[in-house]
């Protein structure tokens, strides 16, 4: 069958959120992912943004989380305050999944999205943290997207914008964060998850022929791949309602 | 209304009375919707310098005034623009060339931190940011706060919860109040005095608002006294905090205003391109800022067609067909 890599990420991570789960999403791939399930295996999600949308209709995709699009048809239209207040309160924040991408990650899911070099005279600036800080330190889970690359996958992060699991097992109690924190790590050669004691990354699986070695290859660090299957393709369903559902336009994939 | 409670100025004058050289500004939208654009622009056509800006996730305008060098200081969680933008450019080439120092916080932080300024308090808590660089890492070194009277000796404070471990919770991160000189709103309706109706989301524009020493409004319609007070529910501020209104249609071109224009992602891709060559972006200041004395000549400049081609569908608040490639 023929899918593009994009449409296969963006498939894992649709595939992570279920009914009753509230979506936060950000620009692009992440945003395409959660209007994937709500098209194809989750109906009952709800997508949430951090500008205070929540229960998008989202008829067209949003090019931005302040995109007008995103304004159409929701429960309410709030603000940024009300957003994070639903993300930091926990009875609500325990139902929410992030989605994020940064530009470096961790051996403890923790993300860089601010600078390469020194933070007061950077080789590189991005973005910075926007709402991904307050998303990983409330919400109980998130995926994350990558691109698999060394420069990627650091031994040390530049700049540690997003807390993962920090430095270890409790390192978030002893942070005086709430729990929760990474859950899946989406890439363009497999996925990866956490292990529930260490919480350190491990392969999950690979996507049709890669191999461990090869994930490794891309890796500063190394992670257990002991239990590393075969991730299984998108069903045609999948791709025909990802393209003609959720982005026919090609704004996106 | 009594004359003395008319606020209606024009927009060249309201920032030139308002924004000074090294003034501490805010203004409102987020990315690519509702920054207040028109100031923005004017704002560079008068050349002020050593703007100390904050803003929490505000693409165009926070580059645009970046890129024309009238930033020094800038207090920011994000910097892009979505699509068009993921890392704002001119931004990303000041701050990589160390020509603005930038201060780094998070969403919740910045929106909390404006929160804070509109209630008269010194600092607000949150869980937010907890174990990480946000609160390891200044910006502003700390020689720098102490001679500064504008900002506080300390970027974020870390303290045990004073409620022994209240609500599950054993720390929190102290956000400082911002209280800028100016805030610069752009809203769809503002009537005279300066009460305020935004419609779609809010973002921070609310508390931006509150949070500031002056407040100027830019807005689509400009309506008669009791237009707004008829529909109360539907106001988010009223008159008392504002100090200039400004009737400028199309003012948060080319970013979008809900249920009346769309962003114009020919213009945003365009402005892009031009952002990453230095020659190329003085043409583009040239060309669209300062030869473009008014909003208005911007957008005759622009093209009526293309300005036709992003009105909003009224019901769904954007362009539905709009080609944004």
């Amino acid at each position: 069958m023929d899918y593009t890599l994009r449409e296969l990420m963006t498939i894992c991570a649709a595939r992570e959120i279920k009914n009753g789960d509230i979506v936060f999403c950000g620009t692009g791939i992440s945003m395409l992912a959660a209007m994937a399930a709500k098209n194809i295996n989750a109906p009952d999600s709800v997508i949430f943004f951090e500008t205070g949308a929540i229960d998008s209709k989202l008829e067209d995709i949003p090019l931005a989380v302040a995109d007008p699009r995103i304004m159409y048809h929701t429960s309410a239209n709030g603000g940024l305050m009300e957003a994070f207040c639903t993300m930091q309160n926990p009875m609500s924040g325990a139902r929410i999944v992030g989605i994020l991408g940064a530009a470096q990650i961790d051996l403890y899911g923790n993300l860089n999205s601010t600078v390469i070099g020194e933070y007061d005279a950077p080789d590189v600036r991005f973005s910075g943290s926007g709402g991904a800080c307050d998303v990983a330190s409330f919400v109980s889970r998130s995926i994350i997207f990558m691109k698999m690359e060394k420069r990627k996958f650091k031994k040390k992060l530049d700049y540690l914008t997003s807390p993962g699991f920090l430095d270890g097992p409790d390192g978030r109690e002893k942070a005086g964060l709430p729990p929760g924190g990474p859950d899946k790590v989406i890439t363009d050669m497999g996925v990866m998850g956490f292990d529930e004691h260490t919480r350190q990354m491990f392969l999950i699986g690979c996507f049709p022929g890669i191999t461990p070695d090869q994930i490794l290859d891309n890796m500063e660090f190394e992670i257990r791949t002991d239990r590393a299957v075969e991730i299984a393709v998108p069903t045609q369903t999948e791709l025909t309602l990802l393209r003609e559902k959720c982005d026919p336009h090609g704004l996106i994939l | 209304m009594k004359p003395e409670d008319n606020k209606v100025m024009q927009l060249k004058d309201a920032v030139s009375k308002y924004i000074k050289h090294g003034c501490h500004l805010s203004i409102g939208g987020f990315t690519l919707n509702r920054n207040p654009m028109a100031a923005v622009y004017e704002i560079i056509r008068q050349k002020t310098r050593d703007l100390h800006v904050y803003a929490h996730s505000n693409g165009q305008g926070v580059d645009e005034l970046i890129g024309a060098g009238c930033v020094s200081h800038l207090e920011i969680a994000y910097g892009g623009t979505g699509k068009f933008m993921p890392t704002c450019i001119r931004f990303k080439k000041a701050v990589q060339e160390q020509t603005i120092i930038v201060e780094d916080y998070s969403n919740f932080q910045m929106t909390l931190r404006f929160l804070a300024g509109a209630m008269g308090i010194a600092f607000l808590p949150t869980r937010s940011s907890l174990g990480t660089d946000i609160i390891n890492k200044w910006g502003f070194p700390k020689e720098f706060r102490k001679q500064h009277d504008l900002i506080p000796n300390q970027k974020l404070v870390v303290m045990d919860n004073p409620f022994d471990g209240w609500c599950d919770t054993k720390k929190v991160v102290l956000v400082p109040a911002i209280t800028p000189d100016v805030t610069i709103i752009h809203v769809q309706m503002a009537d005279f005095r300066g009460n305020c109706r935004i419609e779609g989301l809010t973002f921070a524009d609310v508390e931006q608002a509150k949070a500031a020493k002056r407040l100027i409004i830019t807005c689509e319609e400009l309506l008669d006294d009791d237009y707004l007070k008829n529909d109360p529910d539907r106001n988010q501020i009223p008159f008392i905090h504002a100090d200039a209104v400004v009737k400028v249609p199309f003012g948060a071109y080319p970013t979008a205003c809900y249920r009346y224009y769309d962003y114009d992602a020919a213009y945003m891709n365009a402005y892009a391109r031009a952002a990453k060559n230095d020659d190329a972006y003085q043409q583009y200041l040239a060309a669209y800022v300062f030869d473009c004395p008014t909003h208005t000549h911007l957008l005759d400049k622009v093209g009526r067609g293309r300005v036709e081609s992003i009105l909003a569908d009224r019901n769904r608040g954007y362009a539905k067909n709009l080609d944004r490639k």
